[in-house]
């Protein structure tokens, strides 16, 4: 099984990360299951979101939070802290939205790619980066998956902005 | 069929579309507010063709279906925790007419102190209203069900209203793939509902009446004899779904590696899976566990779990559920099947999960070995036993 922890702060999208993830990997495939949860909670702006993603070939049953991540996706870098190391397994990766470098885990500057498509908030961008970086999913799964799941109005921007996230990886 | 990555009380909607219920009633209420709020979505964009009333309480909504259901019609409505307890009235009226209402119930912890989140204290406190109860495990179950559930309620062997309860925020907020049925598959399987317990002009009767002492206990009899026979009318049902939409159901309990099963864990609900995933990882170490998942806690599984605890060295029921002075209820029910099949089995009480607190798979591993070696008769998990109900 493969476990993505999504970190962000209200509003920003990490909990429709979690499930655009879960929904384009079980998207055309009959022998593959997700399952995709925020940490309850009441909905606040700005407080700290933790969503988890977990991805498998049989059913995912067991529905507690995810203890060791392959991925740990940071979509506010203040929300970064070295403790989330001891949060991997042993192979996994931490992938931070921030100008900033940061030893030991993967950087971008999602914001920017954000801006330059007018997107309030980075989450697919870091999305596109996770599958560039992972291969977790395809590129058109994700793509598909946001055609799905995501209001139409908003869809083409989101698309463009994970598929220039994804190149951004390539490069 | 398509297949959609959903949440549980997404899910549970797209099941109630399929059964095309005529009237809605509702009152929001988290975390059951998701489902009352697609069905709305269904009833604007017209993919549900239904009276969509909202009403100003959970008591109005109850008594709002029961009127409905009373002229004939297929009724639905949602609640949960404090919401069901205010309706608790009304389950009685709803019951005693046998009026075949579906009511899907998010459950979750009851007041005070006030919490939101999971647990099963607000339904497992309503087991005597005469509702048949089921408590699925994940989303494509939920969905199941909401297509099952007015086949069963509505047989007229049966005649019972039935509530549908899927644990809060972990099975309600959670995303899951799951298998839409058609429209076509839905109404092969679902016929409209016909009743003559319902107002007709044509053929007054007096209904929702008074009964002095003399004859009150014979409608009490008989609507206890109407929840019994669901029990063969879920196994039917469950057949003709399984020959329908290819999926099968095991009928009241669910048995995960009982056979030869010296140590096994009672359950209900979404933590099943985890106790699936530990008793499997202690079969690995040669310790011989067993699940078995209660599917409907009315009817009860008697002879199904008697079948299965007689020859175990011990048992738990682990429940999110405390009946304060005594017990777990679901321990009660139990031991009581136990008792009656004339079988002398230790059991154990483990209580988890109050107001939403996290179960762990190391707190399911404990309760294996704990059961094992002995313990108290009633345990709360991370704080002990201290020979509580001993």
């Amino acid at each position: 099984m493969q476990e993505i922890l999504w970190l962000g702060r209200g509003g920003q999208g990490a909990f429709t990360a979690a499930k655009l993830l879960g929904a384009a990997y079980t998207i055309d495939s009959a022998d593959k299951y997700a399952l995709a949860f925020p940490s309850f909670g009441p909905e606040r702006r700005g407080a700290p979101v933790r969503a988890f993603t977990k991805l498998d070939t049989k059913p995912v049953t067991d529905r507690s939070q995810t203890e060791k991540a392959d991925y740990i996706v940071i979509i506010d870098d203040t929300l970064y802290s070295p403790q989330l190391l001891g949060q991997l397994k042993e192979t996994g990766r931490i992938i931070v939205n921030s100008k900033n470098k940061t030893d030991g885990v993967l950087t971008f500057d999602a914001d920017s790619i954000a801006a330059e498509f007018r997107l309030p908030t980075a989450n697919t961008v870091m999305f596109g980066l996770l599958v560039g970086l992972s291969g977790v999913v395809a590129t058109d799964e994700a793509v598909e998956a946001i055609k799905g799941y995501m209001p139409a109005k908003i869809q083409e921007r989101n698309i463009s902005a994970l598929l220039k996230a994804v190149q951004e990886v390539a490069e | 069929m398509s297949r959609k990555f959903l949440s549980g009380n997404e899910a549970f909607a797209e099941g109630i579309r399929l059964a095309r219920p005529q009237v809605i009633s509702a009152y929001p209420i988290t975390p059951q507010t998701i489902v009352v709020e697609r069905l709305s979505e269904m009833v604007e964009d017209g993919s549900l063709s239904a009276e969509y009333v909202h009403v100003e309480s959970e008591h109005s909504a109850l008594s709002c279906a029961i009127g409905a259901s009373a002229a004939g019609a297929r009724a639905f409505t949602a609640t949960s925790s404090q919401g069901l307890l205010y309706m608790a009235e009304c389950l009685y009226y709803a019951a005693g007419g046998r009026f075949p209402i579906v009511m899907m119930n998010a459950d979750r912890s009851t007041a005070l102190p006030w919490n939101i989140y999971g647990d099963q204290r607000d339904s497992l406190s309503q087991l005597d209203s005469g509702w048949i109860q089921s408590y699925a495990e994940n989303a494509q179950e939920a969905l199941d069900l909401a297509l099952m559930s007015y086949r069963i309620a509505e047989d007229s062997r049966v005649q019972t209203p039935y509530m549908a309860n899927l644990d809060g925020f972990v099975l309600t907020h959670t995303y899951e793939t799951v298998d839409i049925p058609t429209h076509e598959q839905a109404d092969s399987f679902l016929p409209p509902y016909e009743t003559d317990n319902r107002i007709d002009f044509d053929n007054p009767k007096n209904m929702a009446f008074s009964a002095g002492p003399d004859t009150n206990y014979i409608f009490k009899y008989k609507a206890h004899k109407g929840l019994l026979a669901a029990a063969e009318v879920i196994t039917e049902t469950e057949k003709e779904f399984a020959d329908i939409f290819g999926r099968h159901y095991t009928g009241l309990t669910e048995n995960y590696r009982t056979d030869d099963a010296d140590y096994i864990i009672v359950t209900l609900g979404s933590i099943a899976g985890l106790c699936r995933e530990t008793a499997d990882k202690l079969r690995g170490q040669g310790i011989k566990a067993g699940v078995v998942r209660i599917r409907y806690m009315r009817p009860f599984p008697n002879e199904e779990i008697a079948a299965v605890l007689k020859n175990v060295k011990a048992y738990a029921v682990l429940e999110k559920d405390i009946s304060f002075g005594n017990e777990g209820t679901v321990f009660t029910n139990v031991n009581s099947a136990l008792k009656k099949a004339g079988a002398d089995v230790r059991g154990y009480n483990f209580i988890g999960g109050l107001g939403g607190r996290n179960i762990s798979a190391a707190d399911i591993e404990k309760i294996y070995t704990d059961i094992a070696n002995g313990t108290d008769a009633v345990n709360f998990i991370g704080i002990g036993g201290g020979n509580n109900g001993k």
